[in-house]
């Protein structure tokens, strides 16, 4: 380890124990102001569905002891906000603060869904606004706001097609999916009713062309194609693709998990796609959060709009907003009232703060990508030759020699400061690192990443056994997570296990 | 552009390690003719301080200064400055999915306090963390019952929130389930005998809510025990939280489906949210969606990590519980440190308050002639009311007074004309029931001068 590459240190990282741990009858952290009505008798009004001893072994904490409890269960959190997170497929880009004000506005965070339209105008707005933007940057001609998450979107996007070839006479029975792609595409294609066909990619890791041509049948309904593939590659004979599709009536679906690639550079409405959901969460920056809220719009060809699920945001001729949920055509509702509004919220600011210069801030991304590639390119093998644009994937070939896994250098990461990297996916590479930096990332922090990965491929060959016990500075070691999937504990219980059988 | 850090010589320098000339180049895979010349059509770049404006203007045209007597699924509560601070800790607000549990351990942690405290209050014995709101976690819960079940009939009472209903139909369209509806009966509760009827050995589930839409609370014991006796599982959905500081658990459900709204989030013209699914131990194995479990690290050192991941789409694919990815987490840690902060005390006091305000205002409205309770069973913060004259001529009135008035249950409901569905929280003073009351007093009296 050389002197100028910078590794995690501890900091004060103090033990915590579970809140209900803590907990002592009689303490309180909230107070309600006094009730101002006669106060009634809760036995006498509910009867037998009275709950007359409370909720049991809820906590009892004061103010003070909630607060430092949670602030340090937060210091033992990696972060965007501590350093470079360049899980690959999640795009870990920088959230900013402002985006987090503006939701919280009085008359934004306070709207009920079921209020008024006419006091409803300045949220109807805001969505309206979105889909503007979206629709710009996908090139698309309709979009709905309305499903929760990414998969939610998928879904979405694939009840659109079922109806519209139901339209046609014929649902069809199944969806192409590639080898590379998220797991998250076959098990919706499961729900929308559809059988799942895996498609090989050729040897350069894209959709086999060839293959897909034999594969598309009267009996399928489309591909689910992801572009940029997971391989962080362009799908450079898409347009082939679309066609192939549509000359047999199927439609092409795009995963946009990877649109940080495209945003400003190319619309997907320009190359063939039928049908693509976006991750707001993603390439729109609202945080991830510990694994959510995001949300998952779909843009979508005309002749899909029909389709849409309710309610639908339509403008009416005097100029006023309004949500509409009476559509015969429709795929139905996806979730109550209307999507994930707090995140669409972020995301339009976020957009707002760009503007056109979005273009800008794919190109970084594009740049950080093939500038890491560019380096690590010899400490670790590159299992597929073609240009990267957004993230690059390469494989722990070379460390395998030495016993040592993609897993074990991910950890290993660890005690460099960074969160590790994508591990074992895609399927399709053995082994895999896949490494998306975004474009939030500094030449330095690069330069940093790129260092402590040589570092550790360096140590790989030389004491492989420092990487399979790592990560070293953390507060805890690697988890029995054999034990905890064989014998769940899955929740606190006095005196108890809490043990799941 | 503030957000990126690079400068242009930063840029050239990088451009010309990777060895191209242009930032061109490293797009060269896309073919030419797809990629885009001219600059996109977008607002912006604006300032900090110009989305500020934008965003502020846009708050303008909204019910601001409104009182409210909307709940139906979205409900008012108070919420402590202390959670905001939380899951606005950038630790917090810009982790992802805890998948490297050394150095996520603070959102495991939060997740498995998140996990015990869903089981308290639902009496079950295990809880996920989290699905998308309410009305997804009810439809989740129905294929779990269809898995567990392998039947393909499920039995909705009418009364369940009529969008989670919806959303029900929208997934099981495809899947092969058969959705029949219960009525209600003359007390706004699931109408028994109809159960009786319809129940038969082929029914995955059964599925209600509680309190349910009307307000009325259901016996869920009693229809557990309807449901189980030919085999079928019953789904309880709660979509008002806070009602189980005071109400009976829904312990002898086999799946809980909640909404947990009421724990600390703002109600944000719609979500984000937070749903939960709580179950019998026995059930974990089909259930989807996250969960945290403890385990220990290779000194044994207590940790948490996600397990049981065998049922999530990234391993199982086609074969998953779900499709669920991405789920509602800053949510459920929200609702943690809120319902952390309230403690057994101040969920209790709550939940008191909205008893209390609720049935004070309906004792109010049914001093006024023409209104009265239209279902008489035990009800919490909600409860519906007969109206002398049309619901929404009546909250256009009210809109002047600026108070928003109750939901008007014909859109939903047409069996149910010049209904309305009465919300009141510990959130609404007495001042406003009392206004409330005298504006709905007039309304119906000049409507009725006109008759």
């Amino acid at each position: 380890m050389t002197e100028k590459i910078r590794t995690a240190s501890r900091h004060i990282s103090r033990d915590e124990g579970l809140i209900f741990e803590k907990s002592s009858p009689g303490k309180r952290a909230f107070d309600l102001p006094p009730l101002d009505v006669p106060e009634t008798d809760a036995a006498k009004a509910l009867g037998g569905k009275y709950r007359a001893e409370g909720v049991t072994d809820f906590p009892e904490v004061s103010e003070i002891e909630v607060l430092r409890h949670f602030t340090r269960l937060s210091t033992w959190n990696y972060a965007i906000d501590l350093g470079m997170y360049p899980l690959g497929s999640c795009t870990m880009k920088y959230n900013p603060r402002v985006n987090e004000l503006v939701a919280r506005l009085e008359g934004i965070a306070t709207e009920h869904p079921f209020q008024p339209q006419s006091l409803s105008q300045g949220c109807l707005k805001i969505m309206q606004m979105l889909e503007r933007c979206l629709l710009e940057i996908t090139g698309m001609d309709s979009i709905t706001l309305q499903p929760a998450a990414g998969a939610q979107g998928e879904l979405t996007g694939l009840l659109l097609i079922r109806a519209y070839l139901e339209q046609q006479g014929n649902a069809r029975k199944k969806v192409l999916i590639p080898d590379s792609a998220h797991g998250t595409n076959p098990a919706t294609a499961v729900i929308a009713g559809y059988e799942v066909e895996n498609i090989k990619s050729d040897a350069q890791g894209q959709v086999d062309v060839d293959k897909l041509r034999e594969l598309v049948t009267e009996d399928v309904a489309a591909l689910m194609v992801t572009n940029p593939s997971t391989l962080g590659i362009f799908e450079q004979r898409i347009a082939d693709i679309a066609e192939i599709l549509h000359a047999r009536g199927a439609l092409l679906y795009m995963d946009g998990a990877n649109m940080n690639a495209l945003a400003g550079v190319a619309r997907p409405g320009d190359f063939g796609v039928d049908v693509m959901h976006l991750n707001l969460h993603k390439t729109f920056s609202t945080p991830h959060g510990g694994g959510g809220p995001g949300a998952g719009p779909v843009a979508m060809k005309k002749f899909l709009a029909p389709f849409r699920p309710v309610p639908v945001l339509v403008e009416k001729s005097n100029g006023e907003l309004a949500l509409e949920s009476d559509r015969p055509q429709s795929i139905g509702r996806l979730k109550a009232f209307c999507g994930n509004f707090g995140v669409l919220v972020r995301a339009l600011a976020y957009i707002l703060a760009y503007g056109p210069g979005v273009r800008q801030s794919t190109e970084d991304a594009v740049l950080n990508a093939n500038y890491i590639r560019k380096h690590l390119e010899g400490a670790f093998t590159l299992p597929y030759a073609l240009p990267s644009m957004h993230e690059v994937v390469f494989s722990d070939a070379q460390q395998k020699t030495k016993g040592v896994n993609t897993m074990d250098i991910a950890k290993r990461l660890i005690d460099y400061g960074f969160h590790p990297y994508t591990t074992a996916f895609p399927l399709i590479v053995p082994g895999a690192l896949m490494i998306e930096p975004t474009e939030s990332e500094s030449k330095e922090e690069c330069d940093l990443f790129i260092e402590a990965m040589r570092a550790i491929a360096e140590e790989a060959a030389q004491e492989p056994d420092l990487l399979q016990h790592a990560p070293h500075s953390t507060r805890i070691g690697r988890l029995d997570e054999v034990t905890a999937a064989r014998k769940p504990r899955l929740r606190w219980v006095r005196g108890g296990s809490g043990a799941a059988s | 552009m503030r957000y990126l850090p690079k400068s242009p010589a930063e840029r050239s320098e990088m451009l010309a390690a990777i060895g191209v000339e242009s930032i061109e180049e490293l797009f060269s895979s896309i073919p030419e003719k797809f990629r885009l010349r001219e600059a996109l059509n977008l607002p912006g770049p604006l300032s900090e301080a110009e989305i500020i404006e934008y965003f502020k203007q846009r708050a303008k045209e909204s019910a601001a200064g409104y009182a409210s007597f909307l709940g139906a699924g979205v409900y008012n509560h108070l919420r402590s400055v202390v959670t905001d601070t939380i899951i606005q800790r950038g630790e917090f607000l810009t982790s992802y999915t805890p998948y490297q549990a050394e150095i996520s351990q603070g959102t495991l942690q939060a997740i498995f306090e998140f996990q015990t405290l869903m089981c308290q209050l639902t009496g079950q014995e295990v809880a996920n963390a989290s699905m998308w709101d309410g009305s997804t976690a009810t439809t989740e819960a129905v294929l779990m019952a269809e898995r567990i079940t392998r039947r393909r009939r499920v039995l909705v009472a009418r009364s369940v929130h009529p969008e989670y209903r919806e959303v029900l139909a929208t997934y099981a369209r495809n899947s092969g389930l058969t959705v029949e509806e219960v009525p209600f009966a003359a007390d706004g509760t699931i109408d028994q005998v109809a159960i009786g009827t319809a129940l038969g050995d082929d029914v995955a589930a059964l599925v209600v809510q509680s309190p349910n839409f009307f307000g009325a609370i259901e016996s869920v014991g009693v229809l557990a025990e309807l449901a189980h006796s030919r085999g079928a599982l019953l789904v309880t959905a709660v979509a008002e939280g806070v009602s189980l500081g005071l109400v009976r658990p829904p312990a002898e459900a086999d799946i809980v489906a909640m909404e947990g709204q009421s724990f600390g989030l703002a109600p944000s013209y719609g979500g984000p949210f937070v749903g939960v699914i709580a179950t019998h131990e026995k059930f974990v194995r089909q259930m989807p969606g996250r969960l945290a479990g403890q385990a220990n690290d290779w000194n044994g050192r207590r940790g948490f990590v996600l397990t049981l991941a065998a049922r999530e789409q990234h391993i199982r694919r086609e074969k998953a519980t779900s499709n669920i990815c991405t789920n509602q987490a800053l949510c459920a840690l929200a609702a943690t440190v809120h319902l952390t902060l309230l403690g057994k005390e101040g969920l209790r006091e709550m939940a008191q308050q909205n008893l209390s305000k609720a049935h004070f205002a309906l004792t109010e409205l049914e001093k006024i002639p023409g209104v009265r309770r239209a279902f008489e069973s035990p009800f919490f913060n909600e409860f519906t009311i007969a109206l002398p004259r049309p619901v929404e001529s009546l909250n256009q009135q009210l809109l002047r007074e600026k108070i928003i008035g109750p939901l008007a249950l014909d859109a939903f409901y047409p069996e149910l004309p010049d209904h309305a569905l009465v919300c009141v929280t510990e959130t609404t003073t007495r001042d406003q029931i009392e206004k409330f009351v005298s504006e709905v007093r007039m309304a119906v009296a000049l409507a009725g001068d006109r008759r």
